[in-house]
C-alpha cells in the first residue's frame, strides 16, 4: 500500500458523490472534443445541422478522404521524432542547470531563471524572417534535426523551470545526508536526488511532448514536403473555403490520437511515480 | 553529316537525360480548395508521363500565403511551383520573384485565357502565373423563398431591390434571414466584399495621388447601405461570419440570399453538401450606381519562383495542369460540374460543361464584367477589383475590416469608423512612404 | 552504494532549516549550468539582436526599394497609434482572464481530480484531453460547432430551453476568446497542480483531518499555501505561452469588432505577417518583450513572494 491510498477509504456516500461530481466536471471538459469526434463520423451536411444530429448514420468517409489526401503516417513520426527528440534533448541539457539552480543557489540565480524564461516571451511572429533566414543558410529549413533543435530552444527554458520547482520541493536535507554518507554530487544526483524527483521529471518531459507536438508556428513554417508533423497535416484540412467539419473532425482525430493514448500509458506512470514522490 | 545528326541526337539525349535526372523531383506548395485537391488526385498520371516525381505541400489559405511569401522573399528555394493568388502575383511578378510563364508553347493557347483573369496576373503585359480556376461574386437566392413571397429575382438586380426582398424574406423565428453577407474582419473577407459595394456606389481606394478616400460620399453611402441592411435583415452574429460561416448558413436553408463566390455554387448544387440544392438560384451581383467593380475578381494560379532550379521542369507541370487537356481530363473522370472554372473559353463553349453547371452563364459574365486592370468608375494608381495590389493592403484592409465589423456589431456609428479607418490607412501609406 | 536512505529518517529530518546549507557553494555549479545558459544565450541573443536591428531599419519583405536607417520611426509609428492603449489593454484583458480562470479552475479540478472515485483515472485523462487540441482546431470547433449563434451547439440549448441565443463574437468578443483559450490551458494548470497535489503529505492532511478540519478550512489552509509555488509556475508559464496567442483571434472574431479582440500579438501578427514589414514588427516585437517582462516581473513577485522563501 502506498502512501496515497492509505488515507482511510472514504465513506460510501462521499465515494458516490465523488464520482458523480468528477464525472460531471471531466465530461463537461471534454464535452467539445467529444462533439469534433462525433463529427468526424458525420457527413458534412450533418456536421452543421440544427438542431445538432446526435443519432446519425456513421460514415468513414471523412478518414478515407483524409488518408486519400496526406501521408498521415509519415506526419505522425515526424510529430513523434520531433517531440521526443526535443524532450530528451531539452531535459538533458535541463536536468544539470535545474539541479545546481535547486540546490547551489547563487545570488544571480533567480535572475538567470527569469532571464531564461525571458527568452520565451520573444512574439515568435516577430523573428520569422531572421530565423528563415539562419535556417536557410545552415540548410536545416524542412529537416527534422532543424525542428528538434528549434522545438528545444523554444521550450528549453519552461523545462529548466519546472524541474528546477520540482527539485526545490525536495527536501535540501536528504541530499545533506547523503553527503554526510560520502556521496559525490554525481551520486546525490543520480541515486537520491533522480527516484525523488521522478514524478517530476515524468510529468516535465510529459509536459514537454505536449508542448512540442502541438506547437504550430515553426513546425510549419520551418517545413515543406519532408519533416512536416501533424501540425502541417492538420493545417491542409482547415479551410478558409468550404465546408469542412467532418474532415477537419476526422484529421484531429487522427493528430489527437496518438498523444491521448500515449497521455492515458504514461497517467499510471504518472500515478505511480508520484507515490514514490510522497516520501517527503 | 548522319554522322553530325547521330552525335547531336545522342548529345541531346544526354543532355535531356541528365537534365531530367536534375529535375526529378518538384516541391509543389498548394492551397486545400477542392480544385486543387482534384489535381493532387489526377497529378499521378503526369507523373507517369513523364517521370518527374511530385512532392506535395497542401495547406490552408492563410497558413500557405504565409507559408510560401516567407520562402520567396528570402529565396529560400523550398517550393518549385507555388499557387498564389491575383493578390500576390502582380506584386511578386514586379519584384522579379516569378518566372514569367508566357512561353508555354503554342498548343498552351494563351488566347483562349479569359483577358480579365490574364490582366489580374499579369505586371506590366507579362504573364507572372497562370489561372488554374477564377471566380467572380455574384447573388445566390432561394427561388422558393422568392416564388412564396411573389417576388421576381431581376437578371441583374440593384441593391435597392436586393434590400427590399431581404425585408420581404426577412423571417427569423423560422429561422430565415433575408440576406447573408460577410462580416467577419479581414482582407479576404468583409473587406473584398464591402470594396465592391463601394466600387458600384462609385467609389474606389485611393486616388491617383494614392490619398485614401474612406470618408469620401460612395463610401459613406455603400457602408451605412451594408451596415444597414445586415442589421435589419442579416443573421445574428453577422460580424463575426466568414464566407465559410455564410456557406454553412445557406446551405442549411438559413438565408434568403447571398452574395459571395461564383466557385461556391457548384457546392451549393450538391445535395450532399446542401440541404436547399434543389432551390437555389443565381442571378448577378447587385449594382447600384455605376457597374464598374460590383462582383469581385479573383483567382488562383500556377508560378515558379525564380528561386527553384528546376524551372523547365515546373513548367512542364504547369503546363499540364492548366491547359485545355487538363480541363477535360478533370470533366471526363470527376464529372464535368468540378471542371476548374472561369478560365478559358473553351470550358464555357462546351456543351458537357454547360449541362453539368446551369450557372455558368452568370459566372461567365460576372467574370468577364470584373477587370482588375478598371475597377472603378474613377481612375485609380491600383490594380485589383476588391483588393489594392500593394503589398500594404492585407494589413489595411484588415484593419479597416475591424472598423466596418465595429459599426457592423453597433459599437461605433459607420461615421466614425471611416474616420478611424481614413487616419488608420493614412498612417500606413505615410509610413510606406506613398505616394511613390 | 551511497545513498542508505530511509523516508523516515528525510521525514524527522524535514522540519530542519534548509536554508543554510543551500546557501553552500560546495560543487562549482557553472559546468551544470554553462550547457542550458549557453545555447539559451545563443538563441535569446542571436534573434533578439536581429530584432533589435531590424526594428532600426526600413525593412519590408516584399518591397526591397524600401530600405536605409529609419532610426525611431518604427517606435513611433507603433507608440503614436490610436488604438495601441486599447490593444495593451485587451492583452491585459485576455491574460487576466485566462490566468484567473485556470487558476480558479484548474485548482478545484486537481482537488477534485485527487479525491478517490470510481474512474478516476479516465475522468483525469477527459479533464487534460483539450491540451493536447491544437489551437487552431479548438478555435473552429468552439466557434463553428459551438458558439455559432444559428447553427452552434449552445444556441441549440438555449433556444430550446426558450432562451435567446447569445451571440457570442459580436456581443461578448473577449469573453468569448477568454473561454476558448480557459478552455485550453485549465487542463495545463489542472495537471501541475494535481501533480503538486500528490507530493502532499497525506498524514499532513490525515492529521489536520483529525483535528476537525475539513472542507474549506483544510483547502485554504494546508492544500492552498501548498499549492502556491506551483500555481506560481501555472501564471508564470501560461503567461508566456498566452502572450503569443493569435491562432485564435484570428479564427474566431479577425481582432474585431473594431478593436475589441486586438492584442499586442494580434497587431505585431498584422505587421509581421500580412504587412510584412519588417521593421515595424520587430518594434513590435521589441515591445512586447518589454511589456512581458514587466508583466512576468509583476506577476512573479506578487503572486509567487513564497520563490524567495
Amino acid at each position: 500500500m502506498t502512501n496515497a491510498t492509505a488515507g482511510r477509504r472514504p465513506s460510501p456516500l462521499a465515494y458516490g458523490l465523488m464520482t458523480v461530481l468528477g464525472w460531471t466536471a471531466a465530461l463537461v471538459m471534454f464535452f467539445p472534443i467529444f462533439w469534433m469526434l462525433l463529427s468526424a463520423f458525420k457527413r458534412e451536411i450533418d456536421a452543421i445541422a440544427v438542431p445538432p444530429l446526435l443519432v446519425f448514420e456513421p460514415t468513414l468517409e471523412n478518414f478515407a478522404a483524409v488518408q486519400g489526401r496526406a501521408n498521415y503516417f509519415g506526419a505522425a513520426w515526424n510529430s513523434i521524432v520531433i517531440s521526443v527528440g526535443s524532450t530528451i534533448l531539452g531535459t538533458l541539457l535541463a536536468l544539470p542547470a535545474a539541479y545546481a539552480m535547486a540546490f547551489y543557489p547563487g545570488p544571480r540565480t533567480k535572475d538567470l531563471l527569469l532571464w531564461m524564461l525571458s527568452t520565451k516571451m520573444m512574439p515568435a511572429v516577430g523573428v520569422l524572417v531572421p530565423l528563415y533566414l539562419l535556417f536557410k543558410n545552415t540548410g536545416l529549413l524542412d529537416t527534422r534535426t532543424g525542428l528538434v533543435i528549434i522545438t528545444t530552444l523554444a521550450n528549453l527554458p519552461i523545462i529548466v523551470w519546472m524541474l528546477y520547482s520540482f527539485f526545490k520541493e525536495v527536501p535540501g536535507e536528504i541530499i545533506e545526508a547523503s553527503r554526510m554518507d560520502g556521496a559525490k554530487p554525481f551520486q546525490q544526483f543520480a541515486l537520491v536526488l533522480m527516484p525523488l524527483a521522478l514524478p517530476g521529471i515524468a510529468s516535465t518531459a510529459l509536459l514537454s511532448i505536449i508542448l512540442a507536438w502541438n506547437e504550430a508556428f515553426w513546425t510549419i513554417n520551418l517545413t515543406a514536403a519532408n519533416a512536416g508533423p501533424l501540425t502541417a497535416f492538420i493545417a491542409s484540412f482547415s479551410s478558409p473555403e468550404g465546408l469542412f467539419w467532418a474532415k477537419l473532425s476526422a484529421a484531429s482525430t487522427l493528430a489527437v490520437a496518438p498523444i491521448l493514448v500515449f497521455g492515458w500509458m504514461t497517467q499510471r506512470q504518472l500515478v505511480r511515480g508520484l507515490t514514490f514522490g510522497a516520501v517527503k | 553529316m548522319n554522322l553530325g545528326r547521330i552525335a547531336a541526337l545522342s548529345l541531346a539525349a544526354l543532355l535531356s537525360g541528365t537534365s531530367l535526372t536534375l529535375a526529378q523531383t518538384l516541391t509543389i506548395a498548394t492551397v486545400n480548395n477542392s480544385d486543387m485537391i482534384i489535381m493532387q488526385r489526377l497529378a499521378p498520371r503526369f507523373e507517369q508521363a513523364t517521370g518527374i516525381k511530385l512532392n506535395w505541400v497542401v495547406l490552408e489559405e492563410n497558413v500557405l500565403r504565409q507559408r510560401v511569401t516567407t520562402d520567396i522573399a528570402t529565396k529560400g528555394g523550398q517550393f518549385d511551383i507555388v499557387t498564389i493568388g491575383a493578390y500576390e502575383t502582380p506584386i511578386w511578378g514586379k519584384q522579379g520573384w516569378l518566372t514569367p510563364v508566357d512561353d508555354l508553347g503554342d498548343d498552351y493557347d494563351y488566347g483562349d485565357l479569359f483577358e480579365p483573369v490574364k490582366n489580374g496576373l499579369s505586371h506590366q503585359g507579362k504573364l507572372y502565373a497562370v489561372p488554374f480556376y477564377a471566380e467572380s461574386s455574384f447573388t445566390f437566392y432561394r427561388k422558393d423563398l422568392f416564388e412564396k413571397a411573389g417576388l421576381q429575382m431581376p437578371d441583374r438586380p440593384t441593391y435597392a431591390q436586393v434590400a427590399e426582398f431581404a425585408q420581404k424574406l426577412h423571417d427569423p423565428n423560422n429561422g430565415v434571414y433575408g440576406i447573408c453577407l460577410r462580416g467577419k474582419p479581414g482582407w479576404g473577407e468583409n473587406a473584398a466584399y464591402v470594396t465592391t459595394v463601394v466600387n458600384t456606389f462609385g467609389g474606389r481606394w485611393f486616388d491617383m495621388e494614392w490619398k485614401p478616400q474612406l470618408t469620401s460620399g460612395p463610401w459613406k453611402e455603400a457602408v451605412n447601405f451594408y451596415v444597414d441592411t445586415l442589421r435589419k435583415y442579416g443573421p445574428p452574429g453577422a460580424a463575426a461570419n466568414g464566407h465559410n460561416e455564410n456557406r454553412a448558413l445557406f446551405a442549411s436553408g438559413n438565408c434568403g440570399m447571398w452574395v459571395d463566390a461564383t466557385s461556391a455554387a457548384g457546392y451549393i448544387f450538391n445535395p450532399k453538401e446542401s440541404k436547399v440544392a434543389e432551390k437555389t438560384a443565381f442571378t448577378n451581383a447587385p449594382v447600384a450606381k455605376v457597374p464598374n467593380g460590383a462582383g469581385w475578381a479573383w483567382s488562383w494560379a500556377l508560378g515558379i519562383p525564380t528561386s527553384t532550379k528546376n524551372s523547365e521542369a515546373a513548367k512542364k507541370f504547369v503546363e499540364w495542369a492548366t491547359n485545355k487537356e487538363y480541363v477535360k481530363l478533370v470533366g471526363e473522370t470527376e464529372g464535368w460540374v468540378s471542371a476548374p472554372p472561369g478560365t478559358r473559353k473553351s470550358t464555357y463553349a462546351n456543351p458537357d460543361y454547360k449541362k453539368a453547371a446551369p450557372f455558368a452563364d452568370f459566372v461567365l459574365q460576372a467574370i468577364l464584367a470584373a477587370d482588375p486592370a478598371k475597377p472603378t468608375a474613377e481612375p485609380v494608381p491600383y490594380t485589383g477589383v476588391q483588393f489594392v495590389a500593394i503589398p500594404e493592403f492585407q494589413a489595411i484592409g484588415t484593419q479597416v475590416g475591424q472598423n466596418i465589423a465595429a459599426a457592423l456589431a453597433g459599437q461605433t456609428t459607420v461615421d466614425q469608423a471611416l474616420q478611424t479607418s481614413q487616419s488608420a490607412v493614412e498612417r500606413t501609406m505615410r509610413q510606406a512612404g506613398y505616394p511613390k | 552504494m551511497n545513498a542508505p536512505l530511509s523516508p523516515a529518517a528525510s521525514v524527522a529530518a524535514a522540519s530542519a532549516t534548509a536554508l543554510a546549507f543551500r546557501r553552500k557553494p560546495l560543487v562549482r555549479t557553472g559546468a551544470l549550468l554553462a550547457p542550458a545558459v549557453a545555447v539559451l544565450l545563443l538563441w535569446m541573443i542571436v534573434p533578439l539582436a536581429m530584432t533589435l536591428w531590424f526594428s532600426v531599419q526600413r525593412y519590408n519583405l516584399l518591397d526591397p526599394s524600401i530600405s536605409g536607417f529609419a532610426g525611431f520611426d518604427n517606435y513611433e509609428f507603433l507608440l503614436t497609434d490610436p488604438v495601441l492603449p486599447t490593444v495593451v489593454l485587451n492583452t491585459i484583458k485576455l491574460l487576466g482572464g485566462v490566468l484567473l480562470a485556470s487558476v480558479v479552475f484548474g485548482t478545484l479540478l486537481a482537488v477534485l481530480l485527487d479525491q478517490d472515485f470510481f474512474g478516476r483515472g479516465i475522468a483525469r485523462l477527459l479533464v487534460i484531453a483539450p491540451f493536447f487540441v491544437m489551437p487552431t482546431v479548438s478555435a473552429l470547433v468552439w466557434k463553428n460547432l459551438l458558439m455559432h449563434p444559428v447553427n452552434g451547439f449552445f444556441a441549440w440549448v438555449a433556444t430550446s430551453l426558450g432562451f435567446r441565443s447569445i451571440d457570442w463574437f459580436t456581443d461578448l468578443p473577449m469573453a468569448a476568446i477568454v473561454t476558448i483559450v480557459s478552455w485550453q490551458w485549465i487542463p495545463f494548470a489542472t495537471l501541475i497542480l494535481l501533480t503538486a497535489l500528490q507530493s502532499l503529505d497525506r498524514e499532513q492532511i490525515e492529521a489536520a483531518r483529525m483535528d476537525g478540519a475539513r472542507g474549506f478550512t483544510l483547502l485554504r489552509f494546508i492544500i492552498l499555501p501548498h499549492l502556491a509555488r506551483p500555481i506560481s509556475v501555472v501564471v508564470m508559464i501560461e503567461t508566456i505561452f498566452l502572450l503569443a496567442v493569435f491562432a485564435e483571434i484570428l479564427i474566431t472574431t479577425g481582432g474585431g469588432p473594431g478593436q475589441a479582440t486586438t492584442t499586442l500579438t494580434y497587431l505585431i501578427y498584422l505587421r509581421a505577417l500580412l504587412e510584412w514589414d519588417v521593421g515595424g514588427a520587430s518594434a513590435g516585437a521589441v515591445l512586447a518583450i518589454v511589456l512581458a517582462n514587466v508583466v512576468a516581473f509583476f506577476l512573479v513577485r506578487t503572486v509567487a513572494r513564497n520563490l524567495d522563501r
